[in-house]
């Protein structure tokens, strides 16, 4: 932070189909955005304060992104007192993100939270004031940066950069302990063992990095689990949420027989619904393959819905399932509130203590509203932390991977010509700090609790 | 006890060890009426653990001690009994020299020099209390009653500070090697407010040489060429070197630890000090490593004039019984003769997050602290410790600015800035892997580094700068040549390359683009294509790096200069952190606890956020801009 940098960022909150501002600030913020850039003219023949319309292309590929209205603004005269340049995009989170990875690809940094604000502070845009108001907003975005960044690690992407860093760190210890401890017996990294480490890590930085690129989460979605008693209302459920009748709805417990996806934009964030069979014991072959697959997804679903029929009291059934999603990112979705309701919200409450409850409709969705903000509230997207901050935490780590990815080139270049093992270690070192930083650890520390814990050294 | 006067220096060093010693002659050699009280002159820079010096990193300190004008290399130099370069086929940052050193004729000399030397005086004296006026130091008092009176006072107390030997179910309060621990100054420290914390380190017995199965271990001779700490240094010793011993635990070894591990206060629990992770125990090691079929067991001489020999890799606290019985167990030392037991000892160091970046203590000014009572572990780190100290105290007499050294500059910047930035938890040792710059902190350009600010501070001597200034004149011009006179690729060219090996040209090349290619060295290319007049050995090595390692170097370079911008927003260290709108509770307890003295320093405290970090700028800033509105 507090380089002379030309930083990048989404500015503006992403929501389903909504405007999406990217802004780019700094000396080289032209420079960034032009190659970006097809209209009329370039963006550096634009006059100050005039908006540009036209497309953002891929410069490698050419491939067209998006159509945009670009915006141009000269220093001084700038939110940050910087070159800025704005980049207006509209179709929604993926658009916003595709467009923020090309700019960052171009050069530029991605801005730390509050950074825009804090440069304008500096530059003397705005008085001690607004410049403490400033820190609130530093504090609060970089706390949602911190909770988005932590969401995002909780999954399989988390675990393999974990994966990814401690064979590096071992890596790195192998190459260090001889270096610190030159008469040490343990056996010497050899450049062939070099060269293979770095090779192997470079492989899962590669397949971390499409996988970064997509933004799992933001690609697939939130897997979300639908369940419930046979006829309690989950397809209906879906249907509604879908606006689709995508789903067969009767009368008969026991309809649905199979997992039936849907992708579905709540609030901007993307999930990925998942109706699946009433849960019951039975003895239709068929019936009990879906309910064991019922019972697999209900596993490892990131969010649970769970349905209960609200015009029936609750059943033994009902209460264990209940209990099962215990202390899980779950809704309880009291359904068919049109009818006389004959399950108690207490009732329900002192089954699963911790989690929202909502009474809903799927006949006439009354009671969306709710329902929508209690899934956005579990997922942990309260007002600081709106999906752009999503998109920003997919945004480092992609930046970070990529940068560790060159690191590892280097080192593996280095590796291969035979370069002294010092050499070697800068790059392979840098590899360590940008996966550290992703997962938020000093790397400098590890290395050296790493050569103590493996290596039995000393006097 | 009746106190009398015992006279006034302008700077006391309390403490005559490898930090002491440096202290003591820096204060002296610029110019300051420099008082030393130990607590035994016959123990000056006494080597009470490994008679060894240097190796990666520490060897890095020596070297920079000496660029410096300080004394450990050319000591060393002076004294040694082997000298080996480690790491030769590692690369230029971490290639380092270490020497075995005649312990005796070290500290012996060390004391002569110290006798020597112009405005120092040399004392043996316990000191028992500090005397302290308006926040600062004034002087010391001695046990037998004597008061000195100085403007700075430099604490070197090493494992003196509340010293405690533990040797199996044996303990008692000592210093280093059965002598007097100083026990009223732990006291007094710790009433001052000091924040103090318990350490423990421990050494190996020592046996005698002639009792040593020599026929059945590895020699470790030195090396035929040896080169030098010191830059000064042009001939090796006249004297043969001697050899270290290679030997291996055994399976009995092992089970004879095991089975005495409860009487070991280490290993059964019994110490609960904080000891180093990198020193461990031979009962610790067994314990925590059981899967390690042997441990290496090295024997280094202690000098010429005597037998014992240290065995390195066996630092212990059992019992004298036990250590007896795991020595007899391992090959060639089936007959060997403890000539002492190893022990442990537990000694009180202080938090160093209580130091300035000076070395100079928050709490006390004038007050300055160096080696293992900062948390440290071994000679070169104290020593290293000491010259700034030293050089710091001196230069607060005069009113001066201290010296610090920036991470991207020395190891002993990297050692310091780790100490009073995040404190430390366990005797803090230097390791080549804590420098983020190691390939710009390499030992051959120590002087290159660090000589012109040792000679601004005033401890290189005008001749010294000269040949110094000749010796950069020189790689000026080498580099220069090697990268104008230009090859072509013709038939006479290619030849000449054909003989030396080397593969022909295909297009027109520099010297130095050939030299950058990796099968090229620079005495081979020196051979075909000579410089006007042959260069020295230094020249030819420092050239050679440089071009060699273009790239790295300054793709290092570039992060130092980014480093640099948040290294110059200075932080008053009178910052009031309550007043700072926003920062975190976390962060402003650390912040106020190290008083970072810059935006940079405080960056890396742990803890501290880029959030806080934030607040603190927009605090300076807003600050600035409202003091420039009130005055302009
Ligand atoms: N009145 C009312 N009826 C509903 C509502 N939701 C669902 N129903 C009815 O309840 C019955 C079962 O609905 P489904 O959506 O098929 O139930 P399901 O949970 O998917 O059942 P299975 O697939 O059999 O497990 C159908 O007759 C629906 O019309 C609602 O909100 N109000
Ligand atoms: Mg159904």
């Amino acid at each position: 932070m507090f380089i002379e940098e030309t930083i990048a960022a989404v500015v503006t909150p992403l929501g389903e189909g909504g405007v999406a501002i990217i802004r780019v600030s700094g000396s080289e913020a032209i420079r960034v955005a032009e190659p970006l850039f097809r209209g009329r003219r370039p963006l550096s023949g634009l006059k100050s304060h005039t908006l540009a319309y036209g497309h953002v292309v891929d410069p490698e590929s050419g491939a067209v992104i998006d159509e945009a209205l670009v915006a141009v603004m000269r220093a001084p005269r700038s939110f940050t007192r910087e070159d800025v340049v704005e980049i207006h995009v509209h179709g929604g989170v993926l658009v916003a993100k595709t467009v923020l990875s090309l700019v960052l690809r171009q050069g530029a940094r991605l801005a730390e939270p509050g950074e825009f604000t804090l440069r304008a502070f500096l530059n003397g845009r705005i008085d001690l004031a607004q410049a403490e108001a400033t820190i609130d907003v530093i504090r609060a975005k970089s706390e949602a940066a911190l909770k988005a960044g932590a969401r995002a690690l909780q999954g399989a992407f988390g675990a393999q950069v974990r994966a990814l860093k401690a064979g590096l760190l071992r890596l790195t210890a192998e190459i260090e302990v001889h270096i610190d401890y030159p008469e040490h017996d343990a056996p010497e990294a050899t450049y062939v063992r070099i060269v293979e480490g770095l090779t192997d890590a470079r492989a899962s930085l590669e397949s971390l990095m499409r996988a970064a690129a997509q933004g799992s989460v933001l690609r697939d979605g939130v897997e979300t689990a639908i369940v419930g008693l046979p006829n309690a209302g989950k397809s209906s459920l879906l249907n509604a949420m879908l606006r689709s009748e995508r789903a067969i709805v009767t009368d008969v417990p026991g309809t649905t027989r199979d997992l039936i996806e849907a992708p579905f934009v709540l609030g901007g964030i993307p999930l990925l619904l998942v109706d699946t069979a009433g849960i019951r014991e039975t003895a239709d072959v068929v019936e009990a393959i879906g309910v064991q697959r019922t019972r697999e997804i209900l596993e490892r679903a990131a969010l649970v819905l769970v349905v209960l029929d609200g015009s029936r009291p609750l059943t033994a059934e009902d209460a264990s399932l209940l209990h099962a999603v215990r202390g899980r990112t779950a809704v309880v979705v009291v359904n068919k509130a049109d009818l006389e309701v004959t399950v108690r919200e207490d009732d329900v409450r002192s089954l699963a203590p911790s989690l929202p409850i909502v009474f809903v409709s799927a006949k006439t969705r009354s009671g969306f509203e709710a329902l929508e903000a209690a899934v956005l509230s579990v997922l942990g997207f309260d007002a600081a932390a709106r999906p752009e901050t999503l998109v920003t935490a997919n945004a480092r780590h992609l930046e970070l991977i990529r940068r560790a990815h060159a690191a590892l080139d280097e080192a593996l270049a280095a590796a291969r010509e035979a370069l002294p093992y010092d050499v070697i270690l800068i790059d392979l070192r840098r590899a360590l700090g940008a996966l550290g930083e992703i997962l938020g650890e000093d790397v400098r520390d590890d290395v050296i609790k790493e050569i103590f814990a493996n290596f039995c050294l000393g006097k | 006890m009746q106190t009398y006067e015992g006279g006034r220096y302008d700077v006391i060093v309390v403490g005559a060890g490898h930090a002491g010693s440096e202290a003591a002659l820096a204060s002296a050699r610029l110019g300051q009426r420099t008082l030393v009280l130990a607590i035994s002159l016959d123990l000056v820079a006494f080597m009470f653990c490994n008679p060894s010096i240097g190796g990666p990193a520490k060897g890095h300190v020596v070297r920079e001690i000496d660029a410096l004008g300080g004394e450990m290399g050319r000591h060393i130099d002076e004294t040694y009994v082997q000298m080996r370069m480690l790491n030769t086929g590692k690369g230029p940052a971490v290639r380092a020299l270490r020497a075995q050193a005649d312990k005796h004729l070290y500290s012996l000399r060390m004391k002569a020099k110290l006798e020597a030397a112009p405005n120092l005086t040399l004392r043996q004296a316990m000191v028992t209390d500090l005397l302290v006026e308006d926040g600062r130091v004034s002087g010391v008092v001695t046990r037998t009653g004597a008061v000195y009176r100085a403007k700075a006072v430099v604490l070197t107390t090493g494992t003196y500070l509340g010293g405690r030997i533990l040797i199996g179910e044996l303990a008692y309060d000592s210093g280093p090697n059965h002598t007097q621990p100083a026990t009223e100054l732990a006291e007094r420290l710790r009433a001052l407010g000091f924040r103090m914390m318990r350490f423990q380190t421990s050494t190996p017995p020592r046996i005698d040489g002639e009792t040593i199965d020599y026929d059945r271990l590895e020699e470790q001779p030195g090396d035929p060429e040896p080169e030098f700490f010191s830059y000064e240094t042009t001939a090796p010793r006249p004297e043969p070197q001697l050899s270290c011993w290679l030997t291996y635990t055994r399976p009995e070894t092992h089970a004879v630890i095991a089975a005495n591990l409860v009487r070991s206060p280490l290993a059964s629990g019994a110490i609960q000090s904080v000891g180093p992770r990198y020193c461990p125990s031979i009962e610790d090691k067994i314990v925590r490593f059981h899967d390690k079929p042997r441990h290496q067991i090295f024997l280094e001489p202690e000098g010429r004039g005597t037998r014992e020999v240290y065995v390195q890799g066996m630092s212990t606290s059992l019992p004298e019984d036990v250590q007896i019985q795991v020595l007899r167990s391992m090959p060639g030392l089936e007959r060997a003769e403890m000539m002492r037991p190893g022990y442990a000892i537990e000694y009180d160091a202080l938090d160093p997050t209580e130091l300035w970046p000076s070395l100079m203590t928050k709490r006390i000014e004038g007050l300055f602290t160096a080696g293992q009572l900062n948390g440290t572990s071994g000679y070169e780190e104290a020593a290293g410790q000491g010259l700034l100290a030293g050089i710091n105290a001196a230069r607060y007499v005069e009113g001066k600015p201290p010296v610090v050294l920036g991470r991207d500059q020395a190891y002993i910047g990297v050692m310091i800035d780790d100490l009073v930035t995040k404190g430390v938890d366990e005797p803090y040792r230097l390791l080549t892997s804590r420098a983020e710059y190691r390939l710009l902190l390499r030992h051959d350009n120590a002087d290159l580094r660090l000589t012109p600010l040792g000679y601004e501070i005033g401890l290189i001597s005008e001749a010294r700068y000269r040949r110094f200034l000749d010796k950069v004149r020189q790689i000026e011009a080498e580099r220069e040549r090697l990268l104008t006179v230009r090859l072509r690729p013709d038939a006479e060219t290619n030849a000449r390359l054909a003989e030396a090996g080397l593969p022909p040209l295909e297009n027109a090349l520099t010297l130095s683009d050939l030299l950058r290619r990796p099968d090229v060295t620079y005495d081979a290319l020196a051979r075909l294509f000579p410089p006007p007049e042959p260069l020295p050995k230094a020249v030819r090595e420092q050239v050679e790096i440089q071009i060699k390692y273009e790239g790295y170097i300054a793709k290092l370079l570039k992060d130092v200069e980014k480093q640099h911008k948040l290294e110059h927003k200075r932080l008053s260290p009178s910052l009031d952190y309550g007043a700072v709108y926003g920062l975190s509770t976390e962060g402003r307890e650390k912040l106020m606890k190290v008083r970072p003295l810059t935006i940079g320093q405080a960056a890396r405290i742990p803890g501290v956020t880029p959030a806080d970090i934030a607040a603190l700028i927009v605090h300076l800033e807003g600050r600035r801009t409202i003091e420039v509105g009130r005055h302009g």
